[in-house]
C-alpha cells in the first residue's frame, strides 16, 4: 500500500473489505470483548454511575493537568526517578536514543506501550543497532509481521492463528499446532531468553499517579513485570494526559478499564512502580527513566471543541463496537491509532492534511460514545472535526458548492418548493416503478449496491391540503358523538411527567 | 392539544404515505394538527458534514416555523435527535437562537414517543398477521432515547409476531452523506443488517427513521428480496384498517 504516495482512508478500507480472513478475524474477536463488556459492565451494576464517576475525575484531572504533571514528576524525582519532558515523538525518541547509547544496550525488551509506537521507537533504536523486542503476545507477532498495531489492547486482532503459526514457524517455531498452548508456549520460550539478558526494558504507562510517583501498568501475560523487574534500567513512555492525582482516583479507573476493554473484573497484572529499586529491595532496575510526551496533546487543553480527547484511557472498547472499524480494522486507519478514537485523535495529534479524511471513516451511529467508560462524546468530536475541515478549506469545492446550493434552497420554503418541483420533473426519465436504478451520476456510492427512491410525485405538503380538511372533520364528528379530545396525560397524571422526552445522551 | 406536523424533507419528497399514516393515527386520537408551511429541513445533512453555516440557516428556518407550536411531532428520532443534541452547539454562539433552540427542543417529540408517552396511548386497536422484525435506528436510541417505546406499541398489535433482530442496535451504514462518501463500507455495513434481518424470516422491517429504511430496503430491493420494509406509523396505520378501527 505505501507507494510513496499517501492513500486515502478510502483506499485503505478498500483494500481491506477483500481481506477476508481480517474481516473474519476481526469481527469474531471485537464481538467476543463487546459482549465481554456488557457482561461485565452488568455485573459491576450501576455502570452508569461509574462512567461519570471516571469522566468527573478525568475531567478533573485534564483541566488542572499542569499542576499534577508537576506533583508527579517532583514525587518521581524524589523516588530517584528521573523524569524527561519530550515535545514531539522526535525529542521523546532522542531522548530514549540518549540513554540506549549512554547505557551501551545491545538488547531492549518491551511491554505494550501505544506511546512508544507514536514514536516508532523500535526503527529509531535498531538504527543504532541494538535488538528490540516485543513481549507482549500480540505486540511480539506483529513485530514478527513486521505491522504496527491494528487495535489498541489487541494489536494482532487482524490475523488468525493459521498465520500466527506460520509466523512463528518462520521465527524458527518448529511442528507447531494452531491451538493456543503451543503458540504461546513457542512465545514463551522465545521471550524468556530475552527477558534475561536484556539490558534495558521499555514500557509504557496506563495510569500515573501523581501523589505517590507511581507508574500503573496494567498487563495480562505477565511479561510487564519481566520487563519491570529483570534489566537493570526501566524506561517509561507515556502521554502527558495519563495522569490520576490519586490512588482513590485509580480504584474507579481499575474497574472501567478492563472491563470496558476486555470484561475482564480486574486485569490479571496490576504493577505499580515507584521509583527504582530502593537498598534492601530484591526487585526492580538500579535507574527508572520516565519519558513524558507531548506531541500535540497540550494544544487541545482549553479547546473546548477537543480538550476531552485527553480523557481517554485507552480501553479499546469504542473499536470493539464501532460498526465501520469491525468492516474494515485498524490498519485502515492508516495510524497508529485506530477505531472512533483514532479518527479523532490522529488528526488532532498530527496537524496539517495528512489525516483530515479520518473523521469521514464513521457514520456517525454514536454506538462509541455509549460505550466510553469516560464518556468522551467522539461523534460530537468528529462532526467538529469535519467543522473544521470546512473551515480550514479541507474539502472539495464540488461538496462546498453543494452545501451552498443545499443552503439557499431549504432556508427558504418558497425557493425549496421551487427546487424539489424541479428535481420531480428532472428525475422523470429515470424512474422505474418508483426507483432510481441508474447507476452512473453523483449517486453513484448508493445505485452500485441498492435501489434509491424517486420522489413522490405528491410531497406531503401537497397531500396536507385534501388531508388537514378530512381529518379535521374526523375531529369534530368524534367530539359529536362525545369521543374526548387528545390530553397531554403526563399533565393529567403528574406521576407519568419525564423529561420533556429527551432522556437521551445528556450533552 | 394543537400538534404542529414536523415531517421532515425525506418524508416529505420521498415518503409522503409516511406522514399521512402518521397524522391519520394522531386523528384517530383526537389529535387536531396543523402543517406549518415554513418547514423545510432540521439541516443535519449539512451538519454533520460539517457545513455549520449553511446548517444554522436552514435550521432558524425551522426555528420559526415552530415557533408558536405547543407540540412538535416528527416521523423521525434522527431529525428529533438534531434538534435536542445538536442545536446548542450549532446556536452556542447565538443567545438569543440557543434559547428559541432550547424551546423548540422542549416541545418537540419523536411519534412514537408522542404516542406512549405524552398521549399514554400504546394499544392502537391494531391487528397485523405478520412476522415482524424492528431496526433502532442509531440516532433514535443513543441520541434522542427513544428505547422501548416502539416495542410496547408493537407488542400490543393483535397476531403480529415479533421477532429479534440479531445485532439490532448496530448501525445499518447510512450515515447521510457516509453512505454516499464510504460507499464500500457502508455497502458492507448494510449488508451485514440484511443478513440479520433475513437470518429471522420475517416479512416485514419495521423501523423509526426513513433514511435508515431507505437504506435496508433498498439493498434488500436490490437484492430482490421480498421483505416488506415500513415505517412504523404505516405498520400500525395498516394494522389499525385490519383491525377495523378506522376505515
Amino acid at each position: 500500500m505505501e507507494d510513496g504516495r499517501r492513500t486515502t482512508v478510502m483506499e485503505r478500507a478498500h483494500h481491506a473489505l477483500q481481506d477476508e480472513f481480517l474481516r473474519k478475524a476481526v469481527r469474531f474477536t471485537t464481538a467476543r470483548l463487546k459482549n465481554n463488556k456488557l457482561k461485565a459492565s452488568e455485573e459491576l451494576g450501576r455502570w452508569e454511575d461509574w462512567r461519570e464517576r471516571g469522566r468527573r475525575i478525568r475531567a478533573h484531572t485534564v483541566a488542572h493537568l499542569d499542576y499534577y504533571l508537576k506533583q508527579f514528576a517532583d514525587q518521581v524525582r524524589a523516588r530517584g526517578g528521573k523524569v524527561y519532558f519530550a515535545a514531539d515523538a522526535a525529542e521523546a525518541a532522542r531522548v530514549v536514543s540518549g540513554i540506549v547509547e549512554e547505557k551501551k544496550a545491545k538488547l531492549i525488551v518491551k511491554s505494550k506501550s501505544m506511546v512508544s509506537e507514536e514514536v516508532h521507537i523500535n526503527r529509531h533504536l535498531e538504527a543504532l543497532g541494538a535488538e528490540v523486542v516485543e513481549t507482549d503476545l500480540g505486540e511480539y507477532i506483529i513485530q514478527l509481521a513486521g505491522e504496527g498495531p491494528s487495535h489498541i489492547i489487541a494489536p494482532a486482532i487482524h490475523k488468525n492463528r493459521e498465520q500466527i503459526r506460520d509466523l512463528f514457524m518462520r521465527a524458527g517455531g518448529e511442528g507447531l499446532g494452531t491451538d493456543t498452548p503451543s503458540l504461546a508456549g513457542f512465545a514463551r520460550r522465545q521471550l524468556r531468553e530475552k527477558f534475561l539478558s536484556a539490558d534495558i526494558g521499555i514500557t509504557g504507562c496506563n495510569f500515573a499517579i501523581a501523589e505517590s510517583g507511581t507508574v500503573v501498568l496494567f498487563t495480562n501475560e505477565g511479561n510487564g513485570r519481566m520487563v519491570t523487574t529483570l534489566p537493570p534500567v526501566h524506561i517509561v513512555m507515556m502521554g502527558m494526559e495519563r495522569l490520576l492525582p490519586t490512588f482513590a482516583d485509580l480504584e474507579v479507573m481499575a474497574n472501567l478499564l478492563p472491563r470496558a476493554g476486555t470484561g475482564q473484573k480486574l486485569t490479571a497484572y496490576m504493577s505499580m512502580i515507584t521509583g527504582p529499586r530502593r537498598p534492601g529491595e530484591l526487585d526492580g532496575p538500579d535507574e527508572l527513566h520516565v519519558v513524558i510526551l507531548d506531541n500535540n496533546r497540550s494544544s487541545q487543553l482549553g479547546d473546548p471543541d477537543f480538550q476531552e480527547v485527553l480523557h481517554c484511557i485507552r480501553c479499546g472498547a469504542c473499536l470493539n463496537v464501532c460498526p465501520v472499524y469491525r468492516q474494515i480494522g485498524g490498519h485502515a486507519y492508516g495510524a497508529v491509532y485506530s477505531g472512533p478514537i483514532g479518527a479523532v485523535l490522529t488528526p488532532l495529534l498530527n496537524q496539517g492534511s495528512e489525516y483530515a479524511d479520518l473523521p469521514y471513516a464513521s457514520s456517525l451511529c454514536g454506538a462509541c460514545f455509549e460505550a466510553c467508560p469516560v464518556k468522551i462524546p467522539l461523534h460530537d468530536m468528529l462532526v467538529r472535526l469535519r467543522r473544521r475541515n470546512v473551515r480550514e478549506g479541507r474539502v472539495k469545492a464540488a461538496e462546498r458548492f453543494a452545501f451552498r446550493g443545499f443552503r439557499q434552497a431549504f432556508s427558504s420554503p418558497g425557493r425549496y418548493r421551487f427546487v424539489m418541483r424541479l428535481a420531480r420533473t428532472a428525475q422523470r426519465p429515470l424512474v422505474r416503478q418508483g426507483y432510481i436504478e441508474s447507476t452512473f451520476g453523483p449517486l453513484f456510492g448508493w445505485t452500485h449496491s441498492r435501489h434509491a427512491p424517486a420522489l413522490d410525485p405528491v410531497p406531503f405538503r401537497e397531500r396536507w391540503k385534501r388531508l388537514a380538511p378530512e381529518l379535521e372533520e374526523r375531529a369534530l364528528d368524534r367530539e359529536a358523538v362525545g369521543q374526548p379530545a387528545a390530553v397531554d396525560r403526563r399533565q393529567a397524571d403528574p406521576s407519568r411527567a419525564d423529561d420533556g422526552g429527551k432522556g437521551g445522551a445528556e450533552r | 392539544m394543537k400538534v404542529a406536523l414536523f415531517i421532515t424533507c425525506l418524508v416529505d419528497n420521498f415518503f409522503p404515505d409516511v406522514g399521512e399514516a402518521m397524522a391519520r393515527i394522531l386523528a384517530a386520537h383526537g389529535v387536531h394538527m396543523e402543517f406549518p408551511e415554513g418547514q423545510t429541513c432540521c439541516g443535519q445533512p449539512a451538519f454533520n458534514s460539517g457545513y455549520a453555516d449553511e446548517a444554522r440557516e436552514v435550521a432558524k428556518n425551522l426555528l420559526d416555523a415552530f415557533a408558536d407550536a405547543d407540540y412538535v411531532v416528527s416521523p423521525s428520532g434522527s431529525c428529533v435527535g438534531m434538534i435536542h443534541h445538536c442545536y446548542a452547539e450549532l446556536f452556542a454562539d447565538d443567545p438569543a437562537l440557543a434559547w428559541r433552540a432550547h424551546e423548540l427542543a422542549k416541545k418537540t417529540y419523536e411519534f412514537s414517543q408522542f404516542l406512549v408517552n405524552v398521549l399514554g396511548v400504546e394499544d392502537l386497536g391494531a391487528q397485523f398477521p405478520y412476522r415482524v422484525t424492528y431496526h433502532p435506528s442509531c440516532h433514535g436510541s443513543r441520541l434522542l432515547g427513544v428505547r422501548d417505546e416502539p416495542l410496547r406499541l408493537l407488542r400490543r398489535v393483535r397476531d403480529l409476531q415479533l421477532v429479534d433482530l440479531p445485532g439490532a442496535s448496530d448501525c445499518c451504514g447510512f450515515g447521510g452523506t457516509f453512505a454516499v462518501k464510504m460507499h464500500e463500507v457502508s455497502t458492507a455495513m448494510v449488508d451485514e443488517k440484511v443478513e440479520h434481518v433475513l437470518e429471522t424470516g420475517a416479512e416485514v422491517l419495521v423501523g423509526t427513521d426513513m433514511g435508515c429504511l431507505m437504506n435496508i430496503g433498498g439493498r434488500l430491493r436490490h437484492q430482490g428480496k421480498p421483505v416488506r420494509v415500513l415505517h412504523l406509523a404505516q405498520l400500525l396505520y395498516e394494522g389499525m384498517r385490519i383491525g377495523k378501527v378506522v376505515v
